[in-house]
């Protein structure tokens, strides 16, 4: 059985989305109220289990009054507020934002981004050949999980994911500033020697593959990966009584990476090393 | 939280330079030897965290001491502070005065921003790299905008050791800011911050009346020339009577955003949550501002007066005073004044008899232009990264530690002071209806008397520049700094008002004008914004970090090019502003491409 915390009564405030009324509960985002009512506003920084930390930029709304675009994912709903999700001004820098991303880091595997490159119009090759971009190499420095930077657009989830928000082991930070910006652990030091616990919750949160199981970036180099082949079973952790649900991607029969459910009230798709990584003993079949 | 720090020691020196700061270790826990004691309690937690502030001047101890910031020694300030490593990292990393790899023990700057550029800046770093070879024991870095703008072009040396010694060279010649770099005790003093106001001792002056009038080391002198009858007259009216007549006055902020200073401090006054911090944004880094320099060198306790009233309006009993790392000079003024003060009764419990208490305490800056918008500087008071939070919640709710706190920049505070001593209505009836009160303006380039000028609002660009001694051949004048606008030779009669600048579609800004005649080359200098902004970003959002990248780069393209060639780029400039300006999260990215708008549309550059 499913236990679907109800949280407190919280009154409903009015306010319109392109002109139609709608309710929501005070305290909800923008964000909130546009996707119970089913609009469709891109987020790429945006994470279901993390404070907003509107870093991307890719989900700004016009709201009557502002000076500025405003961050739906993070700016609260108030009553009579008027937002609009899709007006030229909000079209356009949706548009040079994905155009600046595409330029800069490699966004093959962002889910979705493809999609709004197409619906957004954008031209990441129009800033030519010689744009700036990171053109790192993935950082394989041990056999749990492996730093993509190339592929990272800096929405801080990792870090944050890393911090006081869920593991309190602060062993990733954001180093640098301005476009030499770049997350790293202490003294850019590969990660055996941070303070990483391997508890694989930054990859959970990663929203472009920047961070990825060794297992998933060793088949997408060799060609194997193919999740329309993959099967998802959530089950439940063998290794302590605390009982967190695990969710196991299996393709050809063996399990290729485990996430957990981000509504499980208990881990919130937090895991620790031995569920994330030690699923080994279960396919050895010796 | 759980800390796991490296094996790298730091050296004897960089642990004297760290204790010097917060004192010897206590326990094995933050970085002593171990004592039998230690086995049985552990200490930290909270209370260690709570120092994380000290996270900034930490790194400063350790920079000022040795020069640079190495492993062992991050390590052992996250040790004693309870900071995580990669996150001190990060810090360290963000600012541009430290460095985390090995440099020599003196690093000079020479200022390549606009003044200096105009001055001859590259031509002055050349001429010093080849006097100062490989093994001179010297780092020689390009810097912005070092706020020497009137004697460009500047250079400031900086050798580490203890104490740590500084020299400024302005303006610089070869020979100068060589000799100021290798022997910083002997290099000749700087002139007086008066020489910066060339009105200075005049009769009609009220910001800068005092400058060059009094000792800026003598509290006596001060209190001789008018000093703290305001705050005599704050304690008179009482925290409500302050704020009315603050309101009444008109004033309103002069760091750029123009925002009414009496609402603001209304707004602090009244939240219920405790405690009120009042902070001074003197982190002016502005390319072509250096007004706040020449007050706080000038007429140093002004501030600290004028400070204390907006404690006492805003029910606050402690300040902080957020001065920009490169002002070293201006750092000791202020660390006099403030122990003066102290020592006096004009600081601390019981302030003139009272029973006020209020103190401030001065952080040093670290080089990032960013942390003068309100929430980076809190952000790096605070011991993280100078990043902007979003707003809402606005600073008089959730502010420095996430209090309610008025911010106020050093021009704003030191206009309370009229305020007070004259009444509301008197200050309001200098300026104009809607701009009320003087106005400090900070004049350089091709100009024959650069300097800061006091006017009242509503004079026109060109008296001001008239004043100064406008030269021949003008080409463009930089209205409100690298993030304002440029105008036309011709627009010289806009009214330097709030609502005139808008009105003419520009803006005061921070108070910049900077002349430039026709023998600056225009695309050159709009490359130096747009690298500017490019360096300066925090790297926070994307249209910023990335758009302000391929901005510079369009501009590359497009230096040597005119007409139909650099149309394509332009176009491209635009739409890359305009997402800019409206997505950005603060004001760094939402200005950064203003100046070579403006430049584009009303000097025609590119044409």
């Amino acid at each position: 059985m499913t236990v679907t915390p109800l949280g407190i009564p919280r009154r409903l405030l009015e306010f319109t989305i392109d002109g139609e009324p709608v309710r929501t509960p005070e305290g909800s985002t923008i964000l909130d109220a546009c996707r119970a009512v089913g609009k469709d506003v891109p987020t790429l920084c945006e994470g279901d289990t993390l404070r907003p930390k509107n870093a991307c930029r890719v989900c700004v709304v016009e709201v009557e009054g502002s000076r500025t675009l405003v961050p739906a994912c993070s700016r609260k709903a108030e009553p009579g507020m008027e937002v609009r999700t899709d007006t030229e001004r909000a079209r356009h820098s949706r548009k040079i934002v994905l155009e600046l991303l595409a330029s800069s880091v490699d966004l093959s595997t962002t889910p979705r981004v493809a999609e709004w490159i197409k619906e957004y119009e954008a031209k990441p090759d129009r800033f030519g050949p010689d744009a700036a971009r990171l053109n790192e190499e993935p950082k394989v420095d041990n056999d749990l999980y492996v730093r993509d930077y190339d592929k990272c657009i800096l929405c801080y989830k990792c870090v944050d994911a890393c911090g006081d928000q869920w593991q309190n082991t602060f062993a990733i930070s954001v180093a640098g500033r301005g476009f030499g910006t770049r997350i790293a652990v202490e003294h850019d030091a590969p990660l055996t020697d941070s303070a990483c616990v391997y508890c694989g919750n930054c990859i959970e949160v990663c929203p472009t593959g920047a961070l990825s199981f060794k297992s998933e970036f060793d088949m997408r180099a060799a060609g194997t990966w193919d999740e329309s082949q993959q099967t998802e079973t959530t089950t439940v952790c063998a290794y302590c009584g605390v009982g967190c649900n695990l969710t196991l991607h299996v393709q050809d029969n063996e399990i290729v990476k485990v996430t957990s459910p981000h509504d499980n009230p208990v881990t919130h798709g937090n895991l620790c090393i031995k569920g994330r990584f030690g699923y080994q003993h279960v396919q050895n079949r010796d | 939280m759980d800390l796991h720090f490296g094996d790298s020691k730091p050296t004897d020196d960089e642990r004297a330079a760290v204790d010097a700061l917060l004192g010897p270790p206590e326990s094995s826990w933050e970085g002593a030897d171990r004592s039998d004691a230690d086995l049985r309690w552990a200490r930290g937690g909270r209370e260690a965290r709570d120092r994380r502030d000290l996270l900034l001047p930490g790194l400063h101890a350790i920079n000022d001491r040795v020069g640079w910031i190495s492993e062992g020694a991050l390590d052992y300030l996250c040790r004693r502070l309870t900071v995580p490593p990669a996150e001190a990292y990060g810090v360290a990393t963000f600012y541009a005065m430290f460095s985390v790899k090995p440099r020599p023990a003196t690093v000079l700057h020479v200022c390549t921003d606009l003044a200096c550029a105009a001055a001859g800046a590259s031509e002055l770093c050349a001429g010093i790299e080849a006097r100062l070879g490989l093994g001179s024991g010297v780092s020689v870095e390009r810097s912005p905008c070092l706020g020497l703008c009137e004697r460009a072009p500047a250079a400031l040396a900086i050798k580490a050791g203890d104490p740590v010694r500084t020299a400024v060279s302005a303006p610089a010649t070869v020979h100068d800011a060589v000799l100021a770099a290798s022997a910083p005790d002997s290099a000749p003093e700087e002139p007086p911050a008066a020489v910066a106001v060339p009105q200075a001792g005049g009769d009609d002056l009220v910001l800068l009346r005092r400058v060059g009038v009094v000792d800026p080391s003598s509290l006596d002198d001060y209190r001789a020339h008018g000093g703290y009858t305001a705050l005599r007259r704050a304690f008179e009216l009482g925290p409500a009577g302050v704020i009315r007549e603050v309101t009444d006055s008109g004033l309103v902020g002069r760091g750029g955003a123009a925002f009414p200073t009496g609402r603001k401090w209304q707004a602090t006054a009244s939240q219920p949550d405790r405690p009120h911090y009042v902070v001074c944004n003197a982190d002016e880094s502005e390319p072509g501002t250096f007004k706040d320099r020449v007050i706080m060198e000038g007429d140093p306790y002004a501030l600290v007066e004028a400070m204390t009233i907006a404690a006492y309006a805003t029910g606050a009993h402690q300040g902080y005073l957020y001065l920009r790392g490169e002002y070293p000079r201006a750092l000791h003024r202020l660390e006099h004044a403030l122990a003066q003060a102290r020592a006096r009764g004009l600081l601390g419990a019981d302030i003139l008899g009272q029973g006020y208490t209020f103190d401030i305490e001065i952080r040093r800056g670290a080089g990032a232009y960013i942390c003068g918008e309100e929430t980076a500087l809190f952000n790096s008071i605070e011991g993280y990264r100078g990043e902007p939070r979003s707003k809402p919640p606005f600073p008089v709710e959730k502010g420095l530690f996430g209090k309610p706190t008025v911010e106020n920049n050093v021009e704003t505070l030191v206009n309370v002071l009229p305020v007070l001593t004259m009444g509301a209505p008197a200050y309001a009836a200098i300026g104009t209806a809607k701009s009320t009160g003087p106005k400090l303006f900070c004049v350089s380039g091709s100009v024959e008397r650069p300097g800061i000028y006091e006017l009242p609002f509503g004079a026109t660009l060109g008296e001001l520049l008239e004043l100064a001694g406008v030269r021949k051949r003008l080409r463009a004048v930089l209205l409100g700094g690298a993030a304002g606008s440029f105008v036309r030779p011709d627009e010289l009669d806009i009214p330097l008002t709030f609502e005139g600048t808008r009105q003419a579609g520009t803006t005061l800004g921070s108070g910049v004008v900077m002349a430039f005649d026709d023998t600056v080359p225009l695309p050159r200098l709009l490359l130096r914004i747009a690298e500017f902004f490019r360096d300066e970003s925090c790297g926070q959002c994307v249209p910023c970090r990335v758009g302000t990248v391929r901005q510079e780069e369009a501009l590359h393209r497009i230096v040597q090019r005119t007409g139909a060639a650099a149309a394509d780029d332009i176009a491209l400039l635009r739409e890359v502003g305009r997402a800019m300006r409206d997505a950005s999260i603060c004001g760094l990215g939402q200005t950064a491409w203003n100046a070579v708008e403006s430049a584009i549309d009303r000097l025609g550059a590119y044409e």
